[in-house]
């Protein structure tokens, strides 16, 4: 059996000082591949597990690398005296760390040996096995609800959301803590009647009373220029301030505490 | 329950009214106090210089002219135009004279000055000639010394043209016994002398111009105390009547006596800070913990239902509006390296008691709420941090640092009070200790620490070890060898340390020069009396009589040498793919790159002022031919290219400030270059020198005076300022930036360290913003940093503020250690601010 630290995963990106992905002050580990392709999705070079040359500022970035949990872990530890003043810890996020269970584990477990905090940013598509592996090393699961409609789910991010919600469940039973995420995305969840339909589900699940309504931005878009790809979501602006509060509003008359952005 | 009731008290209408007073015009010099100084000096020549001193002061304060501004509350100005300045021929004056038709127009610091007052300037500035600290300072250095300054290699401008300053007195002691308990203090030390004592001609003179300056600040309160009942009877505001009685009545009894309100406290704090900036031209005159000797007066009005908090807050802001209020006109050189207008004048609020328990107390939020009300550059405020800081008082300080106003500093007690004991200061003095000026801590009221000695351009002796010593013809450093010699790094690196080791040997040449001329020649009596152990020692801060003496000159330029000496390391020895010679032709060609157009307007403007003072006349034609020779660069295509390639190579190398282990070890070590070896040296006071590593703003014009450097920083241009990565090279966020900084030796930097940080608004908003920055605080600190500071603004709007000043006159931002007004600063400066790194992700 391979030491636990010794185990490999793809990455492409570590970001540290991260105040908006779980509690206190975070490093971001982005894993690479995810099962969905989410039309909005801001991080167009963490869907595919291939490792891939992405264009930035004119110049060739390669986006994608194998590594130990060791160095990984290194890095992580180089923060430990902001996690202890501020709650915070790792969180990994992606592309989809449930499709690199292996890696994500033994880092997550490495993390808990070290005393760190841990989170995770998921879609929540898997197999529940997989995702009963993650449980005992998760602090906090921060857990996206995209809609509750299988069929507009799909069109959107190319998978339905039954098993999706299914997981929730199982997560919501298990987990320390569950947070419910829905990115607020005009022309496919930002109504009134589509957030209630998440915020009713979310209230339902058991241990759940948070939900982060995350505006859409389009910040991603270069990013799909520098990896040769067209941007599905064209000029669509972000939904305004006023739309935010109403959604807002309209998720705490479940009885949720709702917080706008992460 | 603690705090509660004074965490946030509503602003008076007075106060804006008071800030509007002050900044309506241009500040103004004065000439009052160099007349009635030279006519002093005229009428004692002979007399013991500390006693000319004494009656000098006297002399002024019993004929300056007074004023009370519309609305004050808190009386005393040592200028008749809001925000004026006197000036102070005994320390230097030619600079000013040279620069009458300059100074109203000049682009840091501007000063209006009328032709009466050049006039008066005029006559008596051919008294002074021979007679200045300066001129005797001058004399007293080595030629090396001397030559070493001419090269830009260190400089020790500030404490050669001006006073010392840079220092805390007894505030407290004042506020308590009055300026009577402290006549009788001397006056008791006089009469326990016996005039066949060896020391007896030196001591009873200083003991009687301790008691001369006392007397004469009793008859200046007294004065004020005059002017205002005067007022009051011609005053038909029956409100603005009882607000100038009660003036007068505080004044006729502090300072004279000890304080028995929280106003009349107040009242006497400022007598005492701005009478200190009367007798010498000195900045830094920092209030220090202005929470701990305040608070005693507060409470107890309190509780005997004396006053209201709300009352108690408007005079705070009064002070702080005041200390504003003082201003000091420098020449034009130092002007870029001090900009702002700034005092320094350092207020901390917070920390630990002399027992070690948390201090923070109802007057250290009302600081904080001050900072907030007033919005102003001064006081410098600080705030200390402990494991034991309460977590609200932080909350509330990241409030005001989220304003954008550069305020508070943030300091480390964990590191500081060690760091002051391994110098020898005790553990009880070290708990106690405050913040003068920028960043350097001191033991209060008992410490001469020559805080601000010299600025030490780091990156000069690297150029000199490439040219083997010499600099524009002139051999003014070591023969360290060619470079063909250095066949190993270490080699290379041994040559630096040697050119380093040298140079500041003639630093201390030079400051103690400057040291000994001003115990020579202005001796304070009025600050000395205020510091321990001056009366016990008669004599005065000046001649060694305070309990610690220091003296603290700024290194600058780690990140740059970090990066340079890391970059000949890993090219050069390791990877062996350029030759020293290659790097030294790529440098002197600056990389082949053009001047940045700020730069090459900077030179034009140098060379053209040279040239007219040589007698030439200028047209725009030639101006123009000036400019395009100094901003284009004139290799040929083909080594621009190597030049560029080289440039490339250093580029891509990982650089200080991303939490590099190897790389911030290697900080370390270079920072060592220079705290190691100026431990060695003593200062003719008795104490030791002990280095800063800050460059308060002279990284801007001395980085204009220093060629490109291997890191890959263009000729020029401005160098890293303080402790922190160089602009623009940390790219791994503020924790890995912070991390970096942590790991070099900030103890044995005792006279302070400095880390800017730049922050966009939006990264400390909400609550979760504000918690997330007290954590980045306190987890920097953890890891044994020593200071913190922030700038909060975007850079859209500091560029906006470059086209559009008028609309940001109050836009302040911080510069080094201190927060100074964004349009008051040179063009150069405001570049540099906005390059620097903005780090987002809160």
């Amino acid at each position: 059996m391979l030491d636990n630290l010794s185990v490999r995963g793809r990455i492409f990106d570590i970001q540290r000082f991260s105040t908006h992905d779980g509690p206190g002050i975070r490093t971001i580990v982005f894993l690479k591949g995810c099962a969905l392709r989410c039309r909005w999705c801001c991080n167009p070079e963490s869907q595919s597990y291939e490792i891939e040359t992405m264009m930035q500022n004119g110049k060739p970035k390669i986006m994608g690398k194998d590594v130990r949990v060791e160095e990984v872990l290194r890095e992580v530890l180089q923060d430990r005296p902001y996690y202890n003043r501020s709650g915070g810890g790792i969180t990994l996020s992606g592309g989809e760390s449930l499709l690199q269970p292996d890696f994500a584990v033994a880092l997550l477990k490495a993390c808990k040996e070290n005393g760190i905090n841990t989170a995770i940013e998921t879609t929540g598509f898997a197999n529940a096995d997989v995702i009963k592996r993650f449980l005992p090393y998760l602090d906090t699961v921060l857990m996206d609800i995209k809609h509750i409609n299988s069929d507009k789910h799909k069109e959107f991010t190319t998978q339905p959301n039954e098993r999706i919600l299914e997981n929730a469940k199982l997560i919501a039973e298990t987990a320390k803590k569950l947070i419910v995420r829905v990115p607020v995305i005009p022309t496919f969840n930002d109504t009134v009647a589509e957030i209630a339909e998440i915020a009713a589900f979310a209230a339902e699940l058991p241990n759940v009373n948070e939900i982060h309504l995350l505006p859409y931005h389009n910040m991603g878009r270069d990013k799909y220029t520098g990896l040769g790809r067209e941007y599905g979501m064209g000029d669509i602006k972000s939904p305004t301030n006023e739309l935010m509060q109403v959604l807002k509003q309209t998720a705490e008359q479940f009885g949720l505490k709702v917080q706008i952005g992460g | 329950m603690p705090y509660t009731y004074t965490k946030n008290i509503e602003k008076s209408p007075r106060i804006q009214r008071l800030i509007d007073h002050l900044y309506a015009k241009m500040p103004e010099i004065e000439a009052d106090r160099a007349v009635l100084i030279t006519e002093s000096y005229k009428a004692t020549e002979g007399q013991p210089i500390v006693l000319r001193r004494a009656l000098a002061f006297a002399h002024i304060l019993e004929n300056l002219p007074i004023t009370i501004r519309p609305e004050e509350l808190i009386v005393g100005s040592n200028s008749k135009a809001p925000r004026g300045c006197q000036v102070f021929p005994e320390y230097s004056y030619e600079w000013l004279e040279a620069e009458f038709d300059t100074v109203a127009t000049r682009s840091a610091d501007p000063f209006y000055i009328s032709e009466e007052t050049k006039a008066k300037l005029r006559e008596v500035y051919p008294y002074w000639k021979g007679k200045t600290t300066s001129e005797l300072a001058t004399s007293y250095m080595s030629p090396e010394a001397l030559a070493a300054i001419e090269h830009n290699i260190f400089t020790v401008g500030n404490y050669f043209y001006n006073g010392i300053g840079h220092f805390t007195v007894d505030y407290g002691k004042v506020l308590a016994v009055g300026y009577k308990g402290i006549i009788a203090e001397a006056n008791e030390a006089l009469n326990s002398l016996d005039v066949a004592d060896a020391d007896y001609a030196s001591r009873s003179a200083f003991l009687q111009a301790v008691i001369i300056s006392c007397d004469a600040v009793i008859n200046y309160a007294d004065r004020y105390a005059t002017l205002a009942k005067q007022m009051a009877a011609a005053e038909a505001d029956a409100n603005r009547r009882e607000e100038l009685l009660k003036i007068a009545a505080n004044c006729a009894r502090v300072p004279r006596y000890g304080a028995e309100s929280f106003y009349e406290a107040c009242q006497s704090f400022w007598f005492i800070q701005m009478l200190l900036q009367v007798e010498s031209s000195g900045h830094s005159i920092s209030p220090g913990r202005f929470d701990q000797y305040m608070n005693p007066y507060f409470e107890k009005d309190l509780a005997a239902g004396k006053i209201t908090r709300e009352f108690a807050q408007e005079l705070v802001d009064c002070i702080w509006v005041k200390l504003n209020d003082l201003n000091k006109v420098r020449d034009a050189a130092s002007a870029e390296g001090f900009a702002g207008y700034s005092l320094f004048q350092n207020l901390i609020a917070g920390g630990q008691d002399k027992y070690g328990n948390d201090a923070t107390n109802d007057v250290s939020f009302m600081c904080i709420n001050a900072t907030l009300h007033v919005m102003l550059p001064m006081p410098s405020f600080s705030v200390r941090v402990w494991n034991g800081s309460p977590h609200e008082f932080l909350l509330r300080a990241a409030e005001v640092t989220r304003t954008g106003v550069g305020l508070p500093a943030y300091y480390n007690d964990e590191v500081i009070i060690p760091s002051l004991m391994s110098r020898g200061v005790t553990l009880e003095d070290a708990r106690n200790y405050n913040i003068i000026g920028c960043v350097e801590p001191q033991a209060p009221a008992k410490t001469d620490g020559w805080h601000d000695a010299a600025f030490f351009n780091m990156c000069r002796p690297l150029e000199l070890v490439f040219s083997n010593g010499v600099d524009k013809g002139v051999q003014v450093g070591l023969r360290t060898g060619e470079l063909q010699e250095f066949t190993t790094f270490e080699k290379f690196y041994d040559a630096y340390k040697a050119q380093m080791n040298y140079f500041i040997k003639l630093l201390v040449n030079a400051d103690n020069a400057i040291d000994m001329a001003h115990a020579r020649r202005c001796p304070l009596p009025y600050q000395s009396c205020m510091i321990e152990d001056c009366i016990g020692r008669g004599k005065s801060l000046q001649e060694g009589g305070a309990v610690y003496n220091f003296t603290g000159p700024q290194g600058f330029g780690i990140a740059n040498m970090t990066d340079a000496l890391m970059a000949v390391k890993t090219l050069v020895y390791d990877k062996k793919v350029l030759k020293l010679c290659e790097l030294k032709e790529a440098l002197d060609n600056n990389f082949g790159l053009d001047m940045d157009s700020a730069t090459a307007e900077r030179l034009t403007k140098t060379v053209a002022q040279k040239l007219v003072a040589d007698g030439k006349t200028l047209t725009e034609e030639d101006i123009k031919s000036i400019y395009f020779a100094v901003s284009k660069n004139s290799a040929s295509d083909d080594d621009k290219k190597r030049y560029g390639e080289i440039l490339e190579m250093i580029q891509e190398l990982p650089k200080y400030g991303n939490d590099n282990p190897e790389i911030d070890a290697f900080a370390r070590d270079v920072a060592y270059t220079y705290t190691r070896p100026l431990e060695n040296y003593k200062n003719p006071r008795g104490g030791m020198f002990q280095a800063g590593l800050y460059p308060v703003s002279a990284n801007v014009p001395l980085g204009a005076q220093t060629g490109a450097t291997p890191d890959g920083r263009a000729a020029y241009t401005p160098i890293a300022d303080g402790v922190g990565p160089a602009a623009g090279r940390d790219i791994k966020g503020p924790t890995a930036a912070a991390n970096s900084v942590a790991k070099l030796d900030h103890l044995i930097a005792s006279n302070g360290t400095l880390f800017n940080m730049k922050f966009h608004p939006s990264a400390l908003a909400g609550q979760s913003g504000l918690e997330s920055f007290v954590a980045l605080v306190r987890g920097f600190f953890d890891q044994k940093g020593m200071h913190m500071q922030f700038n909060v603004v975007s850079r859209e709007t500091l560029r906006d503020a470059q086209k559009n000043p008028e609309k940001y006159k109050s836009l302040v931002v911080r510069v080094a250690g201190y927060s100074a007004l964004f349009t008051t600063l040179s063009r150069s400066l405001q570049d540099d601010i906005i390059s620097r790194t903005e780090q987002g992700g809160f």
